[in-house]
């Protein structure tokens, strides 16, 4: 150990501003480098345990429009707080630039240490160069688009009225899963573009204004019936997945600040689609790199025996993993999988066996740990990564198993594969699958219209392993989509071989056309 | 290096609070229920604790498309006897069809949150209302107060404001130079030893200071200030809170408990409304006194029933302490419905006469045994005398109550918003 006390960043458990500027600046120096770390600017805000609930109900954003539902959660969240269900986190991280991270101010010099080093450095690296967030998502953007938009819906509230609003809101949120472009387009997302757009929009609407256009006859209604169906639907972008894409510029009844609106909540789903699909890759980044960070400052001398401790602690705390018949567990803890991923590549680089060589040839022994990692980070979401490099080592230390529940069959659950030289690629193909967006949400697009007839909406829900909507949920939200395009809707869910299995229809309350 | 640190945590907090808002406004029927059902659980004197509810979640949540059922395959951790194509049970609870796993979908039926004292109270005593508020409404303002407003350049020399006038008077002399009368007495000292030349000089700088200081008054007529009075209606914001009990033999422990929440939540609902709030209490058996809280409720007392002597004693306190114009009265009258049978006279005189003229309200409460069924009750000699009363139009609230738990729907009946029909009735 060395000599020079000084060296330490801090004694004990207290900290002050001083304290924090020079772990932040111990940390930079490891994240830049060493592990050659391509981060935002900084920012570290530090806050209290009501600051971090208030984080909480608004999707840990800064600033958000005004909603009942994040009320609701808000409350939800402060009444098991309050009970001791639950525990604050320590830190949040916004995906923007600066990049945002949340103390929270009773964490120790020690907890602090961790958070940053996982915060600021981990996940921000992560943010700045995976593809998903660079394709995505616009962090110099964000925080003004948030701005934006709680400006804009407030200003519709003021305009409209507080209930249309809410309706429209409402409406949307129910659609927000569905809200989400998964194929990248022609151009990448300018959230500062798109709120100048809106603010030109209302102003040009506003001058060219002339109540001479009510009076202008409109003739004879376009012959719409002739327009065969392949041609229809290829104007109207069909079959379309993104619901709220889809009534946003086709919707025939909306008001232009509805449009809008739908235009802000499926901007923020969108921005948000990369994290849930990189649950496990980000943590398990922000997790390597704080473990990475905190072992250096120990070697360094500038963590204490004692500090060093608490921190190994709090960490295996993070990365446990309860195995399925504890009661503790509820799936997979990404932590956890993601630190044991990056461990197991690191490992597989450095120091591979020959099992290894088999199954990573590309990686195996090429000596330059850092390097694979960065390129990992950057490249992959969590259904490949997991498909590309979950080892075989790992699958036994997990001792993972593969389980099929069939409901048809009547004997029981089958166990599939285990973790032995026959299960392998069939394991890492199955854990690989619940990682893929594909599979998670439910696949629902618009297929036609019917524009000749009453207008009907229709869309249909490709079932994929018998799995079908929950009936009470799917009506309540179908009503919210009949609302917002104001003629009747109908859903239909069938198999991949075509067969109907159930067919759904609701007719639109007056609220939309009225709001 | 650009590491930018904030100290947020004096920006201020409840940034949600607006969300919460529009969370309890949109859930206002259930969060009302729950209240209402919570604090028929409770004792009374927690009746205003606030604290936490429970709704159904259904009325709050958010539909999402989410699907259930069907083929399930999972990859799981801790594999210890399992190997490729053993065949597991399945669980008893799951019924086979898409049984749910816990932490899986909806699992709870009820979503608990705190309220605030506030938020509790106000949603307990929103939908209540007094009766006949609305006529009294006029009546409320009918007294005038004086408030100050500000400062006058006229009023009366005994209204005038000697700080403001003065600290005029300093500011015009400032601005206008007026000579100090140091500066005066400093040059009349160097006046005592001086050459002849500075002599003249200093005489004539004496003339003009003294001149100056005749022409700038040191307070003048425009620097005079007056405080301003204005007269304004003022509302009344007492009431009194008349609470009668009889106290004879017949009450049993258990119909003064009742009587007593009665009264506490009609308290609770008079402090809320008015800024001071007093009570009275009269406990009579034969004859009335007027006795503290704890004499009322608990003291000893026995001797026979006449419900005219309470009424009246409350009538001399009135006339001797409230009067009507500045107090807002109320009073709420618990018996279990004994009255002697020539005492039915006077006392209807009483309280149409004297009483229910000068009360906002007048309630009665009948109080029966536990365990009894207050549509069983024989009507009383009270009950029967009063009944009467309010069919010729006398302003009278009556109810009868058994148990605890029907106090508060009772309290609420009593107060409820009326209809229109109603009011007009």
């Amino acid at each position: 150990m060395m000599s020079a006390t000084d060296q330490l960043l801090f004694r004990g458990a207290d900290w002050d501003f001083h304290t924090l500027q020079r772990i932040c600046d111990a940390c930079e120096q490891v994240a830049k480098d060493e592990l050659k770390l391509d981060v935002y600017p900084n920012q570290i805000e530090v806050i209290t345990a009501e600051q971090m609930l208030d984080a909480y109900s608004s999707v840990g954003m800064p600033l958000f429009y005004k909603h009942w539902s994040f009320g609701k959660h808000f409350a939800f969240q402060e009444a098991s707080y309050r009970k001791g269900l639950m525990g604050l986190a320590y830190e949040i991280v916004i995906n923007s630039s600066p990049c945002i991270s949340y103390l929270m101010e009773e964490n120790t010099a020690t907890m602090q240490t961790l958070v940053i080093a996982h915060a600021a450095f981990g996940h921000n690296h992560f943010f700045k160069n995976n593809y998903l967030f660079k394709q995505w998502t616009d962090a110099d953007g964000i925080l003004d688009y948030l701005e934006f938009a709680k400006r804009y819906v407030a200003h519709c509230e003021e305009r409209h009225g507080r209930l249309a609003v809410e309706h429209t809101l409402d409406a949307a949120h129910a659609l927000m899963s569905h809200g989400i472009d998964r194929y990248p387009g022609k151009k990448s997302l300018d959230l500062r573009a798109e709120e100048k757009r809106a603010g030109r929009r209302r102003a040009h609407e506003e001058a060219a204004f002339n109540d001479l256009w009510r009076t202008v006859p409109t003739g004879p209604a376009k012959t719409s019936a002739i327009l065969d169906v392949e041609r229809r639907r290829q104007m109207l972008g069909l079959p379309q997945e993104n619901l709220l894409y889809f009534l946003e510029k086709t919707a025939p009844r909306l008001r232009p600040w509805q449009r809008e609106i739908l235009r802000i909540v499926r901007h923020i789903a969108q921005y948000f689609y990369p994290q849930s699909q990189t649950k496990v890759m980000n943590e398990g980044t922000a997790t390597y790199v704080h473990y990475r960070i905190m072992n250096r400052l120990h070697q360094q001398g500038r963590l204490t025996d004692g500090n060093f401790l608490e921190f190994l602690q709090s960490h295996t705390n993070v990365v446990f993993q309860p195995e399925f018949d504890d009661q503790r567990y509820s799936g997979f803890n990404p932590y956890a999988l993601g630190f044991a991923m990056m461990q197991d590549i690191e490992r597989i680089v450095t120091d591979p066996e020959a099992e290894d060589h088999e199954w990573f040839p590309d990686i195996a022994g090429k000596g330059d740990a850092m390097g694979v990692l960065r390129d990992v980070w950057a490249n992959y979401r969590d259904e490949s990564f997991i498909s590309q490099f979950l080892s075989p080592r790992l699958m036994r230390q997990f001792r993972m198993f593969h389980l099929h529940d069939d409901p048809e069959d009547r004997s029981g659950i089958l166990v599939d594969a285990i973790h032995n030289e026959r299960g392998y690629r069939r394991l890492r193909r199955e854990l690989a699958r619940q990682y893929d967006v594909g599979y998670i949400d439910a696949n629902i697009e618009v297929v036609d219209v019917d524009l000749a007839g009453d207008r009907r909406l229709m869309l249909r829900h490709t079932v994929v392993k018998g799995a079908q909507l929950s009936e009470a949920d799917t009506k309540r939200v179908l009503q919210h989509l009949a609302d917002l395009w104001s003629y009747d809707v109908s859903l239909v869910e069938s198999d991949t071989s075509g067969t109907v299995l159930k067919e759904y229809v609701a007719h639109p309350r007056s609220l939309a056309a009225a709001a | 290096m650009a590491i930018h640190i904030v100290d947020r945590r004096l920006n201020p907090g409840s940034k949600s609070l607006e969300n919460r808002q529009r969370f309890l406004r949109r859930a206002k029927a259930l969060v009302q229920g729950a209240v209402k059902k919570s604090s028929q659980e409770r004792d009374i004197k927690d009746v205003l604790e606030g604290g936490e509810v429970s709704v159904p979640i259904d009325g709050m949540d958010e539909p999402r498309f989410r699907r259930e059922g069907g083929t399930r395959d999972m990859v799981l951790p801790g594999n210890k006897k399992f190997i490729e194509g053993d065949v597991l049970p399945r669980p008893s609870g799951g019924s086979g069809k898409g049984g749910r796993q816990a932490g899986e979908g909806d699992s709870e039926d009820t979503f608990r949150f705190v309220l605030s004292r506030e938020e509790f109270v106000d949603l307990f005593l929103d939908d209540l209302e007094l009766p006949d508020l609305a006529k009294r409404k006029l009546a409320e303002v009918e007294s005038q107060g004086i408030r100050r407003a500000g400062y006058s350049t006229s009023g009366s020399p005994a209204n005038i404001s000697i700080s403001r006038t003065v600290s005029r008077a300093l500011a015009r002399r400032v601005a206008l130079r007026r000579p100090r009368p140091e500066a005066l007495a400093e040059l009349e000292a160097e006046l005592e030893n001086c050459s002849e030349a500075r002599r003249v000089e200093i005489l004539a700088e004496i003339e003009a200071l003294k001149s100056k200081i005749k022409r700038i008054p040191f307070i003048d007529p425009i620097d005079i200030r007056y405080r301003r009075f204005e007269t304004v209606p003022k509302p009344v914001a007492q009431a009194v809170m008349f609470c009668l009990m009889d106290v004879s033999g017949s009450m049993t422990e258990h119909m003064k408990d009742l009587a007593k929440r009665f009264y506490m939540l009609l308290y609770v609902f008079l402090k809320r409304r008015y800024r001071h709030v007093e009570i009275v209490f009269i406990r009579h058996t034969d004859r009335a006194e007027e006795v503290d809280e704890q004499t009322f409720f608990y003291g000893p007392a026995s001797g026979g029933t006449l419900v005219s002597s309470a009424l009246q004693a409350m009538h001399d306190i009135v006339r001797t302490r409230f009067r009507p114009a500045d107090w807002n009265i109320y009073a709420a009258q618990a018996s279990d419905g004994d009255n002697s049978y020539a005492d039915g006279e006077v006392t209807g005189r009483l309280l149409t006469d004297m009483i229910l003229p000068v009360s906002q309200f007048f309630a009665y409460l009948e109080v029966g045994q536990e365990h009894g069924l207050s549509y069983e009750m024989p009507n009383s000699a009270l009950w029967t005398l009063y009944e009467g009363l309010r069919a010729n139009g006398a302003p009278l609230s009556m109810r009868k109550v058994n148990e605890r738990s029907e106090i508060f729907p009772v309290f609420h009946d009593l107060f409820q918003r009326r209809g229109p029909q109603e009011r007009t009735a």
